[in-house]
């Protein structure tokens, strides 16, 4: 039997694993991209687990609406990125660099 | 369960925005483009007519819709008219500045009306489940704003660091709310609250879930440390779009902290109390202090947004009614002043050309008198002086800081305020005291005219007679 601890560990694994992506990639936008999407999966493992052992479904909506917004915000992201790359033909994090002060 | 008609009355306001919002999306698409002013006409109209709603549905007392999800109540009304307005005042300011760059569009208003709906759903939500939709569904429409300029770099560097920024926030709120989910067993604000007043709650998850709330929600004020996405934002975007984030979203994370952190997890006002009161003294400090350096007034006024976002944190954190009653006071008044602060940039800007640097202002009292004299307005009450209403914004604040014997806090407060004020009245000697660089006379539409002297105005007068918003305030909080 797996315990509910398991589960927050790792939500929390996954969690830590996408903000340090946030914070430590300097390459590419998409990986950005890409460690948004973990973190909410993190969190969508945390719901879901709670809901099991709570024997609450308020949780598992939750997900569900996680899980939309998420799509909605890939879209919007993917956008501005197209737009990034029209503008600066390139996508490599450390050259948005031209606002400062 | 029965569903009733009726339990959609208190709810109409929101309904409209959102049918007003996909008739302008729809209509939009079969204007010629010389006829683009009829989409700004509708998304005026419809503002305007959703204070109508809302002042016809209010019934004043407190009404839980929908399972819990959504609260009606005096403080949800006063915000959503506050939000209607202010958005109507940046629609227009932003109408020439749009037209001037070719970028006068009918989605500017469509996302324009949605980021209000978010807003609305955000003041009205009582459960973690609605404040998300309404936060994500503001945040989503501004990120696309933020890049409304399509061929600018500047805007599309910005939307970029917003959008990854924005979204780590949510993520970080998620977090947090799945933790306060695990420990309550619920999602629903009376629920979690009525949770964590009886024993056996685990406080340690609580209070974990707790930390990551409370950066989610900096995050969405832009108070330090978790700042770095507003000076870049309101630097890199359009003007017209700054405005707009730079007003109402204030009002918005107000409501937000208060349903959150008041109606939800009022309990633990003990535990979110220190955390708070660490960021309201970094947000002055910092926002203070490196507003001094800037050179470009977008930036100055971003860092402005910063230390007075310390402020409205101040009267949060004091945990009484006063104190919120404060802190409301303060949002609406900073958006209201906000939005003339950058409505005098707009005012500025001509095609081809961005009143961004400070040097711009040089000598505008011999260019035009009497908007010197709106900024000046403006400026003295962002500084608190005396007879503007910043300066009762404040006072009402530390004030209420000092109710609940945190005098030291009400201290570093003022000393911050004065450094503050530094920087506003060096916009006030660059009008008044400067030769003017740039002697191109001023073009704006009537309206714009006439909108701009009110809200300039508005400072003071509001500063004459405070009672009466701050009665408004003080009923709305209850």
């Amino acid at each position: 039997m797996i315990a509910l601890s398991d589960y927050l560990i790792l939500g929390a694994i996954l969690f830590s694993l996408s903000i340090a992506g946030i914070f430590l990639n300097r390459k590419n936008v998409i990986i950005l991209l890409m460690c948004i999407e973990l973190m909410l999966l993190a969190v969508n493992i945390n719901f879901v687990a709670f809901s099991h052992f709570l024997g609450d479904s308020a949780g598992q909506v939750f997900v569900f609406f996680i899980l939309t917004v998420a799509a909605a915000e890939a879209a919007i992201g993917l956008a501005i990125l197209v737009v990034l790359f029209r503008n600066r033909r390139s996508i490599n994090v450390d050259d948005l660099d031209a606002l400062k002060g | 369960m029965q569903f009733e008609m009726s339990s959609l009355m208190p709810v109409l306001p929101e309904i409209f925005i959102l049918s007003a919002a996909c008739v302008v999306l729809v209509v939009d698409l079969f204007l010629k483009e010389e006829r683009r002013v009829v989409s700004y006409g509708m998304a005026q109209i419809s503002l305007l007519l959703a204070v109508l709603v809302t002042l016809f549905t209010a019934t004043g007392e407190r009404q839980i819709l929908f399972d819990g999800s959504v609260v009606r109540d005096a403080m949800s009304d006063v915000l959503k008219i506050a939000v209607y307005l202010i958005s109507a005042g940046a629609f227009l300011y932003a109408k020439d500045y749009l037209r001037d760059r070719d970028i006068f569009k009918g989605e500017f208003y469509v996302l324009g009306l949605f980021a209000v709906l978010g807003m609305m759903v955000m003041i009205s939500a009582n459960s973690f489940l609605t404040i998300y939709l309404g936060l994500e569904l503001l945040a989503l429409s501004l990120y696309a704003l933020v890049a409304f300029n399509r061929d600018s770099v500047q805007g599309s560097e910005a939307a970029m660091k917003y959008f990854v920024l924005g979204a780590l926030a949510s993520g970080m709120l998620l977090y947090g709310i799945s933790m306060v989910y695990g420990a309550t067993g619920s999602i629903e604000f009376g629920a979690v609250s009525q949770a964590l007043a009886n024993s056996g709650v685990d406080k340690r998850v609580l209070v974990f879930g707790l930390v990551f709330v409370v950066i989610g929600m900096a995050f969405k004020f832009g108070a330090v440390p978790f700042h770095m996405w507003v000076p870049d934002v309101y630097h890199g975007a359009p003007t017209a779009v700054t405005l707009f984030i730079g007003s109402t979203p204030k009002i918005a994370a107000f409501a937000l902290a208060m349903r959150m952190l008041v109606d939800g997890l009022g309990v633990l006002h003990a535990d979110w109390q220190g955390m708070l009161v660490i960021l309201a003294v970094l947000s002055m400090g910092v926002g203070n202090l490196v507003a001094i350096a800037q050179a470009n007034i977008k930036r100055m006024l971003a860092y402005s947004t910063i230390s007075h976002v310390g402020f409205i944190l101040l009267g949060i954190l004091a945990g009484t009614g006063k104190g919120y009653t404060a802190a409301m006071f303060y949002s609406i008044v900073y958006a209201a002043m906000a939005l003339g602060g950058f409505g005098i940039v707009m005012l500025l800007s001509r095609k081809g050309f961005e009143a961004e640097r400070l040097d711009d202002y040089k000598g505008l009292n011999e260019r035009s008198p009497w908007f010197a004299g709106m900024m000046l307005l403006l400026m003295f009450s962002m500084a608190g002086v005396p007879p503007t209403v910043g300066f009762f914004a404040k006072m009402f604040v530390l004030e209420a800081v000092v109710s609940v014997d945190m005098t030291w806090l009400a201290l570093v407060g003022v000393f911050f305020s004065i450094i503050g004020a530094f920087y506003y009245l060096r916009i006030v000697k660059l009008m008044y005291f400067d030769k003017p660089v740039d002697e191109t006379p001023l073009s704006a539409g009537l309206d714009t005219q006439v909108v701009l002297s009110v809200n300039g105005l508005a400072m003071l007068v509001l500063g004459l007679f405070p009672a009466g918003l701050l009665s408004i305030c003080a009923a709305a909080v209850g």
